[in-house]
């Protein structure tokens, strides 16, 4: 009976391990080797097979060339810094286009309710690729966004949204839309509307009984939605290099790039070390976040 | 919550819902388009459909995706429930703060990252790479989503019963799967679809694993959209959201059903 257990823990732990944990952990030592011109294009600082001497020869090898080199280009700091500075805008738009939607859906009657959220769930099933392909035929020169502006005459020239941040701004907003309504509406619906009443006949206005009750309160929802949103558009890829053009510079097309074009291994792993560090702070965030909420229910 | 649906709400929604909805009803509008010229109407007409079933390179990445998503998705849907059985009722055990992290961490971990490590792993250890290595990495990434949908429901579910089925004698597999398996069965199989739509959609891992025969489908629609946009991609695009939309809404019909068959037995139970 214990043996099945054991088995039972064992299956999935081993598949993570040799899955998961182990191919970071050679990620970070191709990070911490050389680049050399050959297949597999590095010179693996570790060797195992060497026993002892290979290990000691491996931590006095050890360098952080590839990170030096990292904070000496200019092409990198400059990609995590606008990574950064798109994924922050872009999370911040989705909140404010998300939770007036989250907060329809949480007055409209018990009734429509299962319907709403089925809407907002839906794009969520349909594939993610599609729906960014979806605003290239919208967004273009000739597009029909172009098109319909110009039809009505508020523009006499067609705009360049297409292949611009403009256009990943876009595109993230709309592809991550319901990662930001889900949660608040969630936030929303648990909270006790007789305090709004209250606030409302203590002589609040709507508006300032919105401000003073509500939004506060819905805070935890919109804490995890905006970090639900953050933290998959700082490593993405489909949307900035199908939308962006390029002079748009995100970490995520960076290290696609640097992995395929230029095959310098080493530098990509850097570069993914150091993504990975970007991320843990908002994820820590979110964690402690959701724990909250859990002691709050 | 006060419910007072006003004008702001209403305008909010329609608009919220426009934007979701607008870009693929023009995607599927545009499909139907005689066409070629992409933002032209030049009337209604079906032959890019037929140019699609035509394709054999569509044809092949469509077989090999799906190939790619049933295995991967069913290894998932048995991984990640052992995953989430071991998390909520396996105990203490050596290690079970590394074992929920590496739950968690697939979730968040860019997709980028996951490609590539993936792919230096299998470089490592000489694997060629083909179909086999893309279902070893969707199934690694999915099997931790699959976990979380059904160690929600495990959390939930009355723990007395599989005790109950273990006093009256059931060795601890038979009561798993005459009790615990069919409550979790709705979770195990939403959790399965998920695997299997992450899979079907999945780009950038795959790009990372798959050899030169294993084109799937995302990576041919993401080689030929980087030229434009093209009527038979809208063909294609059409084609894939009437499949995910019937299917979503059949699910969520079903599962319904079920709930409400489950309800309407335990209140019979409780009657007599």
């Amino acid at each position: 009976m214990n043996l099945r257990r054991f088995i039972l823990i064992a299956i999935p732990y081993v598949w993570l391990l040799a899955l998961f944990l182990v191919p970071f952990g050679i990620v970070l030592k191709i990070a911490l080797s050389d680049y050399a011109l050959s297949i597999p294009p590095y010179t693996p600082t570790l060797d195992f097979s060497a026993g002892w001497e290979g290990i000691r020869a491996f931590f006095a090898a050890l360098d952080l060339e590839n990170f030096i080199f990292l904070t000496e280009d200019d092409l990198y700091w400059r990609a995590y810094l606008s990574s950064l500075q798109i994924a922050l805008l872009a999370t911040f738009v989705t909140l404010l286009v998300g939770f007036p939607i989250a907060y329809g859906i949480a007055q409209a009657s018990p009734a429509w309710r299962p319907t709403l959220l089925m809407l907002v769930i839906l794009p969520f099933w349909t594939s993610f690729l599609i729906r960014v392909y979806a605003w290239i035929g919208i967004l273009s020169n000739e597009g029909f966004l172009n098109q319909a502006l110009m039809s009505i005459g508020i523009i006499s020239e067609p705009l360049t949204i297409l292949n611009t941040n403009w256009a990943v701004y876009i595109g993230i907003v709309y592809t991550y839309l319901p990662f930001m309504v889900l949660p608040i509406y969630a936030a929303l619906d648990r909270l006790d509307g007789s305090l709004i009443e209250a606030a409302e006949d203590l002589g609040c206005s709507r508006f300032s009984a919105f401000w003073l009750v509500t939004f506060p309160l819905s805070r935890q929802g919109v804490i995890a939605g905006c970090l639900l949103v953050f933290i998959p558009a700082l490593g993405e890829f489909v949307i900035p290099s199908l939308l962006g053009g390029s002079k748009t510079l995100m970490i995520g097309k960076v290290l696609f790039e640097e992995f395929f074009a230029n095959r310098d291994w080493p530098v990509a792993s850097a570069v993914a070390v150091i993504l990975v560090l970007l991320l843990i702070i908002p994820i820590i965030f979110f964690q402690r976040n959701e724990q909250r909420q859990r002691e709050q229910d | 919550m006060n419910r007072r649906f006003s004008l702001f709400n209403a305008t909010s929604l329609t608009l919220g819902f426009a934007f979701l909805y607008l870009p693929m009803v023009i995607l599927i509008i545009f499909s139907f388009n005689a066409s070629k010229l992409v933002a032209v109407w030049g009337g209604f007409s079906t032959r890019w459909y037929g140019e699609l079933i035509q394709n054999e390179a569509f044809l092949d990445a469509a077989w090999v995706t799906l190939r790619v998503a049933l295995l991967s998705s069913t290894f998932a849907a048995v991984l990640g429930t052992m995953a989430a059985y071991v998390m909520v009722r396996g105990g203490r055990f050596f290690g079970r703060t590394l074992f929920s992290g590496m739950i968690y961490a697939p979730l968040v971990m860019p997709e980028v990252i996951t490609g590539l490590s993936l792919l230096l792993l299998f470089i490592a250890i000489g694997l060629d790479r083909g179909i086999m290595t893309i279902v070893l990495a969707h199934t690694t990434f999915s099997m931790c989503y699959v976990s979380v949908v059904v160690s929600s429901r495990l959390v939930t579910f009355d723990r007395s019963l599989e005790e109950a089925a273990l006093d009256l004698g059931c060795t601890p597999f038979d009561a798993f799967r005459s009790v615990t398996l069919p409550n979790i069965a709705p979770a195990v199989i939403s959790g399965w679809l998920l695997a299997f739509t992450l899979s079907l959609d999945d780009l950038v891992i795959a790009s990372f694993t798959a050899g030169p025969s294993s084109t799937t489908l995302p990576i041919k629609i993401f080689s030929s959209v980087r030229l434009g946009v093209s009527p038979e991609i809208n063909a294609l695009s059409t084609l894939m959201i009437g499949v995910v939309t019937i299917g979503v809404v059949v699910a969520s019909l079903v599962s319904k059903r079920a709930i409400a068959r489950q309800q309407k037995d335990e209140q019979e139970a409780r009657r007599t």
